[in-house]
């Protein structure tokens, strides 16, 4: 038994020369604390970008991007295909939990303040990624076509319009056009299955090539003395698909409890249905924006509050050369408060959305 | 067998379980469907000879009913079959070879128009092509 | 070229300056210009004119009331010709003088009617005024006076859904009414029928009015034997089974009101089942006794259209629980609707009160029920399959999962040696 792995293991060494990366991997150790729990969230997310792609690849079997067929072929889907159900449901839920648990990893590592040197750029390539995936969720919740979709996509670019000097390019170069229309509909596709997922994986690859030769960060409060060393493989990885396998138990009971709508098919020429709001993890800017006074001192609100969230993201995404005091390997509790502040903030205006529609 | 290797069996086997169930559906997500795609904007109605001369046929265009009619001279045409008065399904009256609404006594002639009744506006025509075997109806451009 | 004074120009300009008031004395009206100036119901005809569809084409004041529209002074504008407020019996003839006109109505437009007098004349109106009742609804009544619109505009008096109101006004006034012993609680029954319900929320202007079933100029009360001729506008199919039921001989014959007997005229309701069968609410027991030939019709026809509901339900409620469990039944859905169609005409099949025809209707609904019901249980069977199939798979993923862990263990166990 021995020898004929040991043959196989030869014959592809010769060819594939990957004895160094097989050494790496067997030495790398994974530390062990009282909260490397959060190590898995990355994992999971990854699990659920791998789900995405390969969901997504499947419904592009049936899929048809176009304004006449793209509705009646989700419907195709759901009902005639065999499994087409569960393969569209799972891609829409997988959608919704990837977001949730991309939230959940980036607070986590923010708290644990896993950004310190040498990691900014894996804070920095993680910031392009959140950007990336609410681009996937945005581009993906318009390609059935239903009503829903359609001015939810309306609601949202409407937004990017009324940026200063650059909106209306912006908004025309993101609907291919003044409004919502069939080549909006080929242009989110595109972005959906071409330009994205290219834009991710160059920097999805980064990511992963950092965390892995960098290794996982261990939190300051953690004492050095109470670490120990798990090996990654196959310690880690094991565990690591035990999350990923619950992760996909959960995902199937939601896929058969709670299937994926398809909605009515859009009409332009109908008026938007009441309450209409974006996806779940866009509602805390969006009724942050409903919430703005229409005018601040001469400025509209809206316009303000759209800046307000870009030097927001602006600082979200420098944190790591900003907070000073990390990186020196002290406590820094002023960015553990402004942490904690924008995490409440988003958690209190997600609910304000559905708790109070008729805002 | 001892501990170490019953918890190897235990995880190739479950493993392979695992892994047939969920290969299971994909598989059969992968080989075409019995029917064939449906568009919004073509469908076969029916077969050629299914329908004898001043005869017609509901059947299902998109999300709404449509009918398809063979005229007493063996020209075929479809139309929209909701009314445009209050949206009951018209039927094909031979007798007067008119599209008739029960409801209120609308009445279309073969070329949508309203010939009489509340009706507000003409019957939507479609596209009706001989494909082979099949009859095919689209919508207009 | 013509070599010009040097005061051709000045000429020209002082002989238009002349000219302007010629211009304006042939559009003078004095009638408007002087009883735009006086007050309430002096006025009001003067304000009232501007509007109007007469005025529109040219007619002032003089056509009907004579006088002299370019006198500035009272008496000269009245002159010899003036005919003042036209009494109410001369008002038919005053406007059938240009509206019974074909010749002159020509020239306005061709397209009117010129037969307005001639009903009025055979209308009850019409009549009593010849007797020489004045307190009958003659044109002005109906039309207005001096804004009179047209009849297909919204602000029209004669406009679908504000003839209710302008019948009314008479009609519905008890007082009025009551000299000629006619109830004044039509307007009031109609206002509660589906027809205006029709006419006034859903704005159908389709939707029969007072003038739809009794005529316009020629206004009387359909005869007993033409109710179902009346209804028969819009509702041909029902009235043709009716009149080849042995309903239409009998009621003749009784002297019963034809569609009026079971549905009522001016308070018509959306029929219900409860109409037919034996049941409390049945028309049918209003003249048949139980046990006889026609209760047993009834009773039959009532079990068919129950039992055709019954199945439509049960189909549906299949249906619904699918859907809430996810399946996608829309194409079932659709050849639901089918069966409403079938439903539709099967209600309406009652008036033949022929039991075969109304089973063999049935029948072919059932056929349509039976594919949505067969659909509906392969979908419940789907769902049901859907949870299975997720029983396993959660099953062998939780049982690998356990393996796992009990690997991991292992692993962790060989380790620490």
């Amino acid at each position: 038994m021995k020898k004929w792995s040991q043959n196989l293991a030869g014959y592809f060494e010769q060819r594939l020369k990957l004895s160094g990366l097989a050494s790496f991997a067997r030495k790398k150790t994974v530390p062990e604390h009282g909260y490397s729990f959060w190590y898995f969230f990355g994992g999971i997310c990854l699990f659920l970008f791998i789900l995405q792609v390969v969901t997504g690849i499947f419904l592009l079997l049936y899929y048809k991007p176009s304004a006449e067929g793209a509705h009646e072929s989700i419907l195709f889907i759901m009902s005639h295909v065999k499994f087409g159900w569960l393969i569209r449901s799972v891609h829409s839920w997988s959608a919704n939990l990837l977001m949730g648990i991309i939230f959940i990893h980036m607070f986590s590592t923010f708290f644990l303040k896993a950004y310190r040197k040498p990691r900014e750029l894996t804070w920095v390539s993680g910031f392009f990624l959140l950007v990336l995936f609410m681009a996937f969720g945005f581009s993906g919740y318009l390609l059935p076509w239903n009503e829903l979709s359609y001015f939810a996509t309306k609601v949202g670019t409407d937004i990017v319009g009324s940026l200063p000097l650059i909106g209306k390019a912006l908004k025309t170069f993101v609907l291919g056009g003044q409004e919502v229309s069939p080549a909006t509909l080929s242009r989110f596709f595109w972005f959906h299955i071409a330009a994205l997922p290219a834009l991710t994986v160059l920097i999805l690859g980064l990511h992963i090539w950092l965390v892995q030769v960098l290794g996982m960060s261990v939190p300051g409060r953690v004492k050095p003395e109470t670490v120990r060393e798990m090996p990654f493989f196959p310690n880690f990885l094991l565990k690591d698909a035990l999350g990923w396998i619950l992760v996909l138990v959960l995902v199937g009971v939601l896929c058969v409890f709670f299937p994926w709508e398809t909605g009515a098919k859009a009409d332009p020429l109908a008026s938007a249905p009441v309450g209409i709001k974006p996806e779940w993890y866009f509602t805390f800017m969006f009724t942050t924006l409903k919430l703005i006074p229409p005018h601040i001192f001469f400025i509209s609100g809206e316009v303000l509050g759209i800046m307000a969230f870009l030097m927001g993201g602006l600082f979200w995404l420098l944190v790591p050369y900003l907070d000073r005091k990390a990186n020196r390997g002290k406590s820094s509790p002023v960015f553990t408060g402004i942490g904690v502040v924008v995490l409440l903030y988003i958690m209190v205006m997600t609910a304000v959305t559905y708790l109070l529609p008729r805002l | 067998m001892n501990r170490r290797s019953f918890v190897n069996v235990l995880l190739g086997g479950t493993l392979l379980g695992a892994a047939a169930s969920l290969l299971y559906p994909v598989i059969r997500y992968l080989l075409p469907p019995r029917q064939a795609e449906a568009t919004a904007n073509e469908v076969t109605a029916a077969k050629t000879g299914e329908l004898a001369p001043n005869t017609a046929k509901i059947f299902k265009f998109g999300s709404s009913p449509a009918i398809l009619v063979n005229t007493a001279q063996g020209e075929l045409r479809a139309f929209a079959a909701t009314c445009t008065h209050l949206s009951c399904t018209v039927f094909y009256e031979a007798s007067t070879e008119s599209l008739f609404c029960p409801c209120h006594n609308g009445r279309f002639d073969l070329a949508g128009h309203v010939l009489g009744g509340p009706p507000p506006a003409p019957l939507e025509t479609y596209e009706v092509a001989v494909v082979g075997q099949d009859i095919v109806v689209s919508k207009r451009a | 070229m013509i070599r010009l004074k040097r005061w051709t120009g000045s000429a020209l300009l002082a002989f238009s300056l002349a000219c302007l008031p010629l211009g304006l004395l042939a559009q003078k009206n004095t009638c408007l210009e002087c009883h735009n100036e006086l007050e309430d119901s002096l006025q009001a005809p003067a304000k009232g004119f501007a509007q109007d569809i007469h005025q529109k084409y040219g007619l002032t004041c003089t056509a009907c009331h004579g006088g002299d529209a370019k006198q500035e002074d009272m008496d000269l504008a009245k002159g010899r010709t003036f005919r003042g407020v036209p009494a109410r019996k001369n008002i038919p003839e005053l406007c059938g003088g240009c509206h019974g006109n074909a010749a002159s109505m020509r020239a306005f437009n061709p397209s009117l009617r010129v037969d307005q007098l001639e009903l009025y004349g055979t209308s009850r109106h019409g009549q009593l005024l010849k007797k020489g009742d004045t307190k009958v609804a003659v044109c002005t009544d109906c039309h207005g006076v001096h804004g009179i619109l047209p009849s297909n505009v919204p602000k029209s008096l004669t406009f679908p859904w504000n003839i209710p109101e302008t019948c009314g006004r008479c009609h519905a006034d008890r007082a009025t009414m009551k000299a000629y012993s006619i109830p004044a609680d039509q307007l009031a029954e109609y206002k509660k029928s589906v027809h205006a319900r029709a006419l006034f929320e859903k704005k159908d202007l389709t939707a029969p009015t007072c003038n739809d079933c009794h005529g316009n100029h020629g206004a009387t009360p359909p005869q007993v034997a033409s109710i179902a001729y009346v209804c028969r506008q819009c509702h041909s199919a029902t009235a043709e089974l009716f009149s080849r039921s042995p309903h239409r001989p009998a009621f003749d014959q009784a002297e019963l009101h034809e569609c009026e007997a079971c549905h009522g005229k001016h308070k018509i309701l959306p029929a219900t089942d409860e109409m037919l069968g034996t049941g409390p609410g049945s028309v049918c027991l209003q003249c048949h006794e139980a046990g006889s030939k026609p209760y047993k019709v009834a009773s039959g026809m009532r079990a068919a259209l129950d039992e055709f509901l019954r199945r439509r339900d049960l189909a549906e409620t299949l249906l619904d629980t699918a859907e809430r469990q996810g399946v996608e039944v829309s194409e079932a859905k659709f050849k639901l609707k089918e069966a409403e169609t079938a439903l539709i005409m099967l209600r309406n099949l009652t008036h033949s009160l022929s039991l075969e025809e109304v089973k063999a209707k049935a029948a072919e609904g059932e056929k349509d029920l039976a594919q949505v019901t067969a659909s509906g249980e392969a979908a419940l069977k789907e769902g049901k399959s859907r949870r299975v199939g997720l029983v396993i798979t959660t099953g062998f993923l939780f049982l690998l999962a356990i393996a796992l862990f009990f690997k991991i263990r292992q692993i962790q166990k060989k380790q620490l040696l």
